[in-house]
């Protein structure tokens, strides 16, 4: 026994530190992305990998590039998620320096410049699919068609940086595309399971709905967000599709399709964009299922998925400094 | 535990592993009497009492040595027989220096406290029990040290329709309360019966977690044929706080910045009942309490009936000492206590637990920016924005901070535990209010 007189360490309560990391929240949405990069593998084969891992090595080296002066924040994990998230929002046969350059915009402007993790406006992964869009429209919009043979690397792939690349034979019309250029209806059951064209990401709706309520059932997001956008664009959708069920697609091809569940469960979620209380959180879902709606029935592109999302983003503040939470003890409005 | 889920409760808040198992089943012991004990006069939040003893002035244990010094403040009373060798500015276990009466124990003394018979209570008119209650120096023993007497000085205008008895003890590792509820409700119940009929309630309760249920069993059996409701809650924290109990047990809110007696409701400690039966009984005043030793550094956990005034040395040493790896030493809970620096401070009126920990509980992750993940938002029972108020007040702008009602939060820190960040929000909100309370006395001396 000593009470010797020893040195205490004094500081203010709690003095329970808390059992969750952010670097554990982070890994645990990687680990629930996971899947859907095994499976944008399994429909695209090895070239959905390389488009992935071309996006997160943008963004990992422009993350390590301009944290590295005060200790490099890689230990987060959250590069290496945007990194990941921007790659499945991209075509699998994307020439993959334009994958690098998504990955370093989207860390680059749509991270660091607002001050790092945690003060970024819009969504980083977002940011960097918006200036791929615009600056490379065509081959944003280039979808191979799934099933290849696992290990045909697609020409367009190696492309040299600002060269032409040879174009690859075969590409395919997504769901989206169909519904809107071609007025076709695809089946519902393809775009279910995933054997459609498109995003690496947003293929497969089974998958991604298995991999969102996982997420949700471990907290990692607040549900109301995804299950306000389903809501919303199903009523909304729902509505034109009764009054004229020629013109307009069904409301759950609406859902099933695009980018929208991809979209809903793994970017519009992430906390930093979005409100933090929860009325805040249902108008903010809700703004994005009627803005995609909008979108994809009366805009020029098929797909809105991404730009309901940053629209919303920037919504946001104005969204969450309106709608307070009530404080105990005190009406509504005080 | 079954059916816990059932079970009322407030919304929000946060469960930190409760911690209770080394204690709980430990049977109330007595700390031996030790050499020296010191008494600060300002333990309980209101004015400081008057000592009204002299230096070398012979004392029996019970013996008044201060006088309240208003009507929020209390009366102290020497723990021990023994001698005044001191008085004089100690520090205390907050670092402080504070007036502080130092007694030494009479070695030749048996220490027996001499009992007076039973009061007559009954007689007694609601002025003259509350001036008793301030006589016997009692304070609520749940940690805030608040003067109880205050509370059952009930103006006429507010009728009190609920008595309610916190048996919450939310924070981890405290057993102290829960002890007295198993072994001594019979003192409780008797206490509680005492103040309810004198502040005139109206109905009473106990509110009691469900990881006590055995607490439960043993006041449900001490109440029966009485008229006191023992109730069980879901364990969470900070239910113990008396607003959030409130919710808990009525679903009511006290609105921000009032009193639960403005509802009509009165809130006291279990434990402080049983030392308020004492007094009534037999004239035994606010002398010793029990005090729960425990944590992983602690080699011998107990709960220990300590008299008021004796030193945490003392209290560390009967129960083993510390383990060579002790980083920290709380008094009070691991949520809400405060560190302490010096060992040699005193057990107060309100040191509901003594806790020592290592460094591998203690050890705080690295700190990360806001994610803005909510959690924060959800474990704030009062429906706080933590994680705003944190960021105004790094950006010290504190007064903004008063738009989102920082001066409600009650610093229990339930935002802290819970950001996966580390982000020291209520560190960070304390700094808020004390900025906010600066500025309105500068306001006012302008």
């Amino acid at each position: 026994m000593s009470l010797r007189d020893r040195r205490l360490l004094l500081h203010t309560s709690p003095h329970l530190p808390p059992q969750l990391t952010t670097p554990k929240l982070m890994l645990e949405v990687f680990l629930a992305v996971a899947p859907v990069v095994v499976a944008s593998a399994w429909f695209f084969g090895i070239g959905a990998l390389l488009v992935i891992g071309a996006a997160t090595l943008g963004a990992v080296g422009t993350e390590w590039y301009f944290t590295r002066p005060r200790g490099s924040t890689l230990g987060d994990w959250s590069a290496v998620l945007t990194g990941v998230l921007i790659g499945l929002t991209l075509p699998s046969g994307l020439p993959l320096w334009m994958a690098f350059v998504g990955g370093v915009v989207a860390i680059g402007l749509g991270k660091i410049v607002w001050g790092g993790m945690g003060h970024n406006l819009f969504n980083p992964a977002l940011v960097g699919r918006a200036f791929l869009q615009a600056a490379f429209p065509i081959q944003l919009t280039t979808w191979a068609p799934p099933g290849e043979s696992f290990f045909s690397i697609r020409s367009e792939l190696l492309a040299l940086p600002l060269m032409h690349a040879p174009v690859d034979g075969a590409t395919a019309a997504t769901p989206l595309a169909m519904m809107k250029f071609e007025n076709a209806t695809p089946e519902v059951m393809d775009v279910f399971l995933g054997s459609t064209a498109g995003s690496l990401g947003e293929t497969s709706a089974l998958l991604l709905i298995l991999c969102g309520s996982w997420m949700a059932f471990r907290r990692l997001y607040d549900w109301r967000i995804p299950v306000a956008i389903f809501v919303s664009t199903f009523l909304f959708s729902g509505l034109f599709y009764l009054i004229a069920p020629a013109d307009y697609p069904a409301p759950w091809l609406m859902l099933l399709s695009g980018g929208l569940l991809f979209g809903a469960f793994f970017m519009a979620t992430d906390p930093v964009g979005s409100p933090l209380a929860p009325k805040g959180a249902w108008v903010f879902g809700i703004g994005i299922g009627v803005l995609v709606v909008l979108i994809r029935l009366w805009g020029g592109l098929p797909e809105g998925m991404m730009y309901a999302i940053l629209l919303m983003n920037a919504a946001a503040p104005l969204i969450e400094r309106s709608l307070q939470p009530r404080v105990f003890g005190r009406s509504a409005k005080a | 535990m079954k059916g816990a889920l059932d079970l009322p409760t407030f919304p929000n808040g946060v469960h930190p592993g409760e911690n209770k198992e080394r204690t709980e089943r430990l049977p109330l012991e007595r700390m031996p009497f030790v050499s020296r004990y010191s008494i600060p006069v300002g333990q309980h939040i209101g004015a400081p009492a008057k000592p009204v003893v002299e230096k070398g002035q012979h004392l029996r244990r019970g013996d008044v040595i201060a006088e309240p010094g208003g009507f929020v403040s209390i009366a102290y009373h020497s723990p021990v027989t023994g001698t005044v060798e001191e008085i004089g500015q100690r520090r205390g276990p907050n670092g402080q220096f504070a007036l502080t009466i130092d007694i030494t124990a009479d070695p030749y003394s048996a220490q027996r406290f001499v009992a007076g018979s039973a009061m007559d209570v009954d007689s007694m008119t609601q002025q003259e029990f509350v001036a008793r209650v301030q006589q016997s120096g009692m304070v609520g023993l749940g940690g805030a040290a608040f003067p109880s007497h205050v509370k059952y000085a009930v103006p006429e205008d507010k009728p009190v329709e609920h008595f309610v008895l916190n048996g919450c003890e939310c924070e981890p590792y405290l057993t102290c309360d829960h002890r007295v509820m198993v072994e001594h409700a019979d003192a409780v119940v008797r206490g509680t019966a005492i103040v309810a009929e004198k502040i005139g309630a109206k109905a009473t309760h106990i509110g009691v977690e469900a990881n006590k249920m055995d607490a439960v069993d043993a006041l449900r059996s001490a109440a029966a044929g009485g008229a006191i409701g023992v109730q069980a809650l879901t364990v969470k924290y900070p239910q113990g706080a008396e607003k959030m109990l409130i919710k808990a047990m009525f679903g009511l809110e006290v609105p921000a910045g009032k009193l639960p007696l403005d509802i009509g409701m009165i809130v006291n400690n279990t434990g402080t009942m049983a030392s308020i039966a004492d007094y009534f009984d037999r004239g035994l005043p606010l002398i010793e309490r029990v005090v729960t030793v425990s944590g992983p550094a602690i080699r011998r956990p107990a709960n220990l009936i300590t008299p008021i005034g004796t030193p945490i040395r003392a209290v560390l040493e009967h129960c083993g000492g510390l383990h060579e790896d002790t980083r920290e030493v709380v008094m009070g809970g691991p949520m809400m206590g405060v560190t302490i620096a010096d060992i040699d401070a005193p057990v107060l009126k309100g040191t509901s637990g003594i806790l020592a920990f290592t460094e591998n509980e203690t050890a705080w992750p690295k700190e990360y920016t806001c994610i803005r993940c909510a959690r924060c938002l959800e474990a704030c029972s009062l429906f706080l924005n933590p994680s705003r108020l944190g960021k105004l007040s790094r950006a010290a702008r504190h007064g903004e901070a008063l738009d989102y009602h920082v001066m409600d939060c009650m610093e229990c820190g339930a935002c802290s535990y819970a950001c996966p960040s580390a982000i020291p929000l209520v560190h960070l909100i304390r700094i808020s209010k004390q900025a906010n309370r600066e500025q309105a006395a500068r306001g006012k001396g302008a």
